[in-house]
Parts: structure tokens; sequence; C-alpha cells
């Protein structure tokens, strides 16, 4: 039953690893802003689309 | 004609439409955006908001400053020579394209790498390689594209911005332990006696202890620190019996664990905290593009431009001297009092005194700091250092430093005082009842009955009741600093008024006429007249007076500070001041107006009126039945008669208040006992404003700048301030229920505690039990009121 040693310290320490992921992302900002990562996020395929077309106005000429 | 939409900053295209690749614009600036937009395949720009660009404006020379050293090195966050790296300020971010056009700042020019937008605060931040490119060019890139950055004295402070993140670790730590320990602490609600709990019951007990080691010493320290505070203060606020309760916790279960008398209440210790600090988080609504602290700093240019031996050199504002002559662009503001020298000198003082006509000044007469120039450039000698200035120096008052916060009782510190009174007699009576009969249980009673006590579910009704008001207010456009003010809001009963631009709106858009008949021709060769000038008169009067033909003018010609002179076919008109038309006689000092002659023969003069915002009137008479209403206005007397006629009977005027005076009649009257809301919009009322118990800036664009206040309002939503009141009100009525919800799980909680019979799981069901219930019964009590301002 001495597994329950091996089990606790595991979980222990993926609970710290987590914590100390959250207080790193705090620290460095990433909690500051929380609304504009959320429409920059959308923008990824306006650009793409934006490269796209003159490519396929080229190959009609 | 029908109205075309310029197509790219929305506003109506009243003149000239220029049409450009099959697009209307309604000026040149915003084609010229479009052009450049175009040319780079950056016309996605349009896709996901119609028309959401401004016009560029005119900005020659204005940012030369920008090229010193000195101010470089302060706006930038980064510079090592080549790489610099600057925050800036852009009041127009708005929608989801200005952020997509932001951040493709490198498509525009290749020397800058990178740019991220923070939507909330308004600002982008811009990596460009400085090698190649400036930071003055930033900015000209960025005001050619219509996104003009603000740069005012404010970001000229030294050092970089320090953000508070404390409460977020904290609510972190509490949050972690809280989980941890309820994991650890599950098996012994219900396995009592299991052989293998038994085992390694000493190791999860133990464990918990750490856990809460950080919670106890970091996430809880600001209760120890405020009831440390209010104990020294004599004073038994809120903080006092959580404070109790928390030492109570865990010194007991500490105890507990040590002597093996039981598995202590860590959990419900943890779940406290954590539960607490929800409440102060969900609390800490902040606005973050908006600032409620600001000062004549925001205002102010960062530098001005210096003439020193024939030559202009950019000088920053703090280093100009006495005796130093300045050079004031067109819309540029005076920084420091001084004594015009030479150029037409055409003064706002809008900032300062509210009031929106110019004054116009001759060389030898004293200016102001604060105004700002409407026409042409000027020179003038500085007789004061920026700090000294007129307009700075009612910064140096007392009220400005003071925090409206102390000395105010809020609605939770009242009710904890006998709270914590009671609870701690309630403890000494049955622990002495105990060590009487069963002297073994006494300390156990005692330590069970802070523990129950602990007021959580109380801490937290204010907090969710505010904070999800402040919510509400918010999305109705009336941004309210923190929850204090909600509560200051609830105990008012005078109200003050600023006249202009607070119950009047900023344009004066009505006009009489007095005088002779305008014939036809007069008519429109006036209207003509006025369509070619760009005084902010000339624009009022021409939006008034009805439509004509277009025609063009044979000749015409403004005279700075004094008219317009035009002539078509053989009739010649004089449009501006008195002596400009030729009209000598009696003047009516009060009012503004312009005279207007044809053909040297003096034909009469429009007069301006403030126009009052829609629905004063009501406003007023709502008002009046439960507070005593006040006008003090910084203006002349000319608009009294207007006033008595539209305001209450028992209103009172007063007109012809300086900043000080404003001040001072709050101060005297708040001695009488009165508690006043200050409704103001300009510099001026900033003193106002800071000495009322709630001051609340109104504006007619909330990412405008407005004075230091508690409250920013919408100028829409001035009518439905009577509401906002009544609402607070509510909100302390909700407050009280729900204290009375906290007592009634409090007395659960006391009759286990009371008898002795407090086990670890009763007080980890009760705890939350009763803070979650109040937390509902706040939310919807506060959702309810929201629902009816509407």
């Amino acid at each position: 039953m001495s597994v329950i040693y091996i089990l606790l310290s595991i979980s222990i320490i993926v609970a710290v690893v987590f914590f100390i992921a959250f207080i790193i992302a705090v620290k460095n900002g990433q909690y500051d802003d929380s609304y504009t990562p959320s429409i920059r996020m959308l923008f990824e395929d306006e650009l793409v689309k934006d490269k796209t077309k003159p490519s396929n106005t080229k190959k009609i000429n | 004609m029908e109205h075309q939409t310029c197509f790219h900053c929305g506003d109506y295209c009243d003149k000239n439409v220029l049409v450009f690749d099959e697009k209307s614009f309604c000026c040149n600036g915003c084609k010229t955006v479009y052009e450049i937009f175009s040319e780079n395949d950056l016309t996605c720009y349009y896709d996901f908001q119609s028309s959401p660009g401004a016009i560029p404006k005119d900005i020659e020379g204005k940012y030369d400053f920008l090229l010193q050293e000195n101010i470089i090195e302060k706006l930038t966050e980064f510079n090592d020579g080549k790489t610099q790296i600057t925050t800036l300020y852009i009041p127009h971010i708005h929608c989801s394209s200005c952020i997509w056009i932001l951040e493709n700042l490198n498509k525009l020019n290749k020397n800058i790498s990178s740019s991220q937008v923070n939507f909330g605060k308004k600002t982008v931040r811009i990596i460009y390689n400085a090698e190649y490119y400036s930071l003055k060019e930033v900015v000209l890139l960025l005001s050619s594209i219509g996104y003009e950055p603000y740069i005012s004295l404010e970001d000229f402070k030294a050092g970089k911005k320090y953000i508070d993140r404390t409460l977020i670790y904290k609510l972190g730590i509490a949050g972690f332990a809280f989980g941890n320990v309820m994991f650890l602490s599950f098996p012994e609600y219900f396995e009592v006696g299991e052989f293998w709990l038994e085992q390694y019951k000493p190791l999860f007990r133990w464990l918990m202890f750490f856990f809460s080691l950080p919670v106890v010493f970091y996430a809880a320290q600001d209760y120890f620190i405020s009831a440390y505070k209010g104990l020294r203060a004599k004073l038994l606020n809120i903080d006092v019996p959580i404070a109790l309760g928390l030492i109570a916790l865990f010194v007991r279960s500490t105890v507990d664990i040590l002597f093996d008398l039981g598995s202590g209440f860590f959990d419900s210790l943890t779940g406290l905290v954590f539960f607490l600090l929800i409440g102060k988080f969900f609390q800490l609504k902040t606005y973050s593009f908006l600032s409620f602290e600001r000062d004549y700093k925001s205002y102010f240019p960062i530098a001005i431009t210096k003439i020193f031996k024939g030559k202009e050199t950019p000088i920053q504002v703090y280093d100009i001297k006495k005796g130093d002559r300045l050079l004031i662009r067109n819309e540029e503001l005076i920084p420091v009092d001084g004594i015009l020298i030479n150029g037409n000198a055409q003064i706002d003082y809008s900032f300062v005194t509210g009031e929106s006509e110019t004054v116009s000044k001759q060389s030898g007469d004293k200016i102001f700091s604060g105004g700002k120039q409407t026409s042409g450039v000027i020179e003038m000698e500085a007789i004061n250092s920026v700090e000294q200035s007129y307009l700075t120096q009612l910064w140096s008052n007392d009220v400005f430093s003071k925090n409206k916060e102390d000395g105010f009782t809020t609605v939770t510190n009242s009710v904890s005082k006998n709270f914590t009174i009671y609870v701690l007699s309630i403890a000494f009576l049955a622990t002495s009842f105990w060590l009487y009969f069963d002297s073994t249980k006494a300390l156990n009673v005692f330590t069970s009955i802070l523990i129950i006590a602990c007021p959580c579910a109380l801490a937290l009704s204010a907090p969710f009741t505010f904070g999800n008001l402040l919510r509400i207010f918010g999305k109705l456009k009336f941004y309210v600093k923190n929850a204090s003010v909600i509560e200051q809001l609830a105990t008012i009963n005078t109200i003050i008024f600023d006249k202009t631009g607070t119950i009047t709106s900023n344009k004066k858009s009505t006009a009489t006429y007095e005088g002779l008949h305008l014939t036809d021709t007069e008519e429109t060769l006036l209207k003509n007249t006025l369509r070619g000038s760009n005084h902010p008169l000339s624009r009022s009067l021409y939006t008034i007076l009805k439509e004509q033909n277009i025609i063009t003018l044979d000749h015409f010609e403004e005279h700075l500070g004094k008219g317009i002179e035009a002539s078509y076919n053989n009739n010649n008109i004089k449009i501006g001041s008195a002596s400009f038309v030729g009209h000598t006689q009696e003047q009516s000092v009060l009012n503004t107006s312009v005279h207007i002659s044809s053909n040297s023969i003096y034909k009469g003069k429009f007069t301006f009126y403030n126009s009052y915002r829609k629905g004063v009137s009501k406003l007023f008479n709502t008002l009046k039945k439960h507070y005593d209403l006040v006008i003090l206005s910084g203006d002349n007397e000319g608009e009294l008669e207007n006033l008595k006629k539209l305001l209450p009977a028992k209103t009172k005027l007063l007109f012809n208040q300086k900043p000080e005076d404003k001040l001072e009649y709050i101060k005297y009257h708040q001695s009488e006992g009165a508690k006043v809301l200050m409704v103001g919009d300009g510099l001026n009322d900033a003193g106002a404003l800071a000495q009322s118990n709630v001051g609340i800036a109104l504006s007619e664009n909330v990412n405008v700048f407005s004075p230091a206040c508690d409250a920013i309002l919408d100028a829409t939503k001035i009518n439905i301030l009577p509401k906002f009141i009544k609402a607070s009100k509510s909100a302390i009525t909700i407050i009280k229920w729900s204290f009375v919800l906290s007592f009634m799980y409090n007395c659960i909680g006391l009759y286990f505690a009371v008898t002795g019979q407090l086990l670890p799981v009763v007080a980890a069901i009760l705890m939350p039990l009763s803070s979650i219930s109040v937390v509902a019964f706040t939310t919807m009590a506060t959702n309810y009121l929201g629902k009816k301002l509407k």
C-alpha cells in the first residue's frame, strides 16, 4: 500500500507544475489584456485571403 | 440631393463628394488614407466594419519635438540604438478594423517589425528599426492613416508603469490550496475508522497543513493588516472578525493535528480565503480605457517650440523658464502664463472655463495657461514656469491629495461593529458556561464560535452587489470608479450642476436674428460667404441658415479675429464683430453675436444662445422632489432669464464662479451637512469634482479626456441620472437583506458551536453554502434592478 506515497507525490508534483505555469503566465502579462487576442485570432484567415487574391488574378492573366 | 456617406469615415459628404475607385469620400484626407491602404493591399480594413476610419488631421511641425533624444528616451520602453519599442495611446481605436490595420503596420513600412494592440487600453506597442526610422516618422505614419496618437505631459513620467497583479497571485494560491486541501480532506468526511485511512491520516493532515501555510501568510495577509489598522484607529471594521476567524481556524486546526484531536478545519480555512478574494476580485471592475485620475498633465503637450536667437527649437515644457519666448501654433495649448508678443490670438479657454467662446487678445495682453490658440501662429513670453501657472496651481489645493474613502463608514463596516461585539460576547458567555460544566470542552467551544461566526457571507454581500451594479451601470454608459462611489451616491441630498457643457451641449446651435430684413440676394450671399469660412461661429450659423444656391464669390477675404468680407455682382457683405462691420452703437456684451452689414449699411445681428440638452427641464423637475438643486456657472449672467424659465423655481443659480469659488461653495455646504453630488465637465470643475462627495464628469465622448472624478457619464444618458441614484439606494437595501440571510446561517452555525458539536464537515458545508446563497441572492436582485433601469 506504500504505492500511495508515489501516487501522492505524483499528484502533488503535477498540481505544483500547473500552479507554477499559472504564475509564470500571469507574470508575463498574459492576463493583462484578455480582449484583443480573442479578436486577433480571427484575423489569420483574412491575411491568407489577402495573399491568395493577387496570385489568383495572376493566373487569370 | 441624397446624402452620401464617406466610405472611409462614415460622415455625411455635405459639400464636395470625392469619387475614387467607385467609392465616395467626404474629403481629401479620407481619400488619401484609402489610397494608402489600397496601394498596400490593406483594403481588408473596410471588410470588418463599415466606415471605420477617421479623417487625418494636418499636423505639420506639430511633432518636431519627437526628434529630441531626451523625449525619445522617455517615450520608448526599449532603446539600444538599433531597435526601439514604444507604446502609444490612440484614442480612435474602437473596432476590429482598427486592430487589424494597426497590427499590419509592417506592411506599410518595412522598418516597422511588429505592432501589437491592446484594445482595452487603446494602445499600440510598436517595434521598429531606429537606424532607418524614427519615432517622429512612426507618429507621422499613424497620423497619415487617421490614427493620430495622443502624446501628453503625462507620458513624460520617468520609469515604467507598474502593473499590480498581486490579487491574481493571491487568488491563484488560495484556489490552488483550496482545491488540494478539499481533495485531501474528503476521505475523512465520510469513512471514519477505516483501516488504511487511519494508517495514512497523519500524512494527509500534514500535507493539508503545508498547503494552508501560503494561504494564511500570503493570500490572507491583507485581512490581518486591515484588521490591525482598524483596531489601531479604534474601529471594528469587517476585517476584524474575519482576521479573528482566520487565526482561530489556523491555530485550532494546527493544535488538532498536533495532538491528534481531529482533522482540523484546513478545508474551511482555505475555502474562506478563496471566496473572500473572489469577492475582492469581482468588485475590482476597472475600465482600463478610462482614467479617473487625470489632472492637467494629460491635457498639456509634452514639448513646445522655443524661439532662441532667431532659431526655433522644441523644448520640454518643464524646462520653460521665465522670460523664454515661445511659439504657439494653431490648435496648440498654451502651457504657461505669459504675455502675448505678436500674432493674432484667438484663445479658446473651454478646457479651463467650459466656455466655448474664443477670447481675442492684443499684443502686450496677459494670457493664461490652459487656453488653446485657434487662429494662426502667435509668439509669447513666459512669465511663470509650468508649476507656478494660474491653472496648474489649482492642483496644489489639498482636496487633490485627500482620499475620499477616508472618513466614510461603509454599510458593511457599520454592521460589523455591532456584529463583532455580539460574537465576542456570545463566545465568552458560552466559554464561561462550559468552564463551569465541562471545562475540557470550553476551548473547543470558544474557537468553534469564532470559526463559524467568521462573516464570510457578510463580507461578500457588498462586493458582489456593487460589483454587479458597476457592470450594469457600465453597460448603460455610466462608468463608476469603484464600489464605494455607489455607496456614497445613495446618501446624496444636494446636486450641483455646471452650466456650459453640462446642461447645455457644447455646440451653440440656436441663433435669433434681430435687425433689418435681409433680401434674398443678401441671404444667398450671406450663406455662400459663411461657406468659405472655418470659424466655429460661421460653421454654426451656416448650418442654421436655410439652403441657398451655390454661387461663386467674386471676392472673399477673411480678417482673422474680426470677420469676413465678400462681394458678388457688386454686392458687398461684411460679417463679423460689431466694430468690423461699422456698428458702433449700443453693444450687448453678455451674449455672443455675429453682426452683418451689406454695402456698408448695418443690417442686424445674429445672437447665439446656448442650446440646452433635451429633457433638462424634466430632469430638474424629477430631481427637485428629493434634492436641493444648484447651478454653478463660470459664465456671465447672459442666460439667467432663459434658465429661470426652464428650471424649477427652487433651483439656485450662481454665475461668474471661478474654479476656486466652486470648490469653496461645496466645502461650505458640506460643513453644513450637505452630501454633494457635482456634475461637471471641464477642467474648471476639477476642484469641485474632487471636493464633492461624488463628482460625475459628463462627457460627449467618453474616449476624450475628462477631469479627475468618481464617475464618467455619457452625455446622452444625463436624463436617467435620477434612476442611477435610485438604483444605488436600492443596492443598499439589497445588501441589508443579504445581511439578514447571512445572519440566519450564522445562527444555525452558532447552535452547533455553542453546544460544542461543531465537526469539520459541518463547517465545510455551512460556510460555502451561506456564501453561495448570498452571492446568488445579490446577483439576482441587482440584475432585476438593472432591468428596471432600461
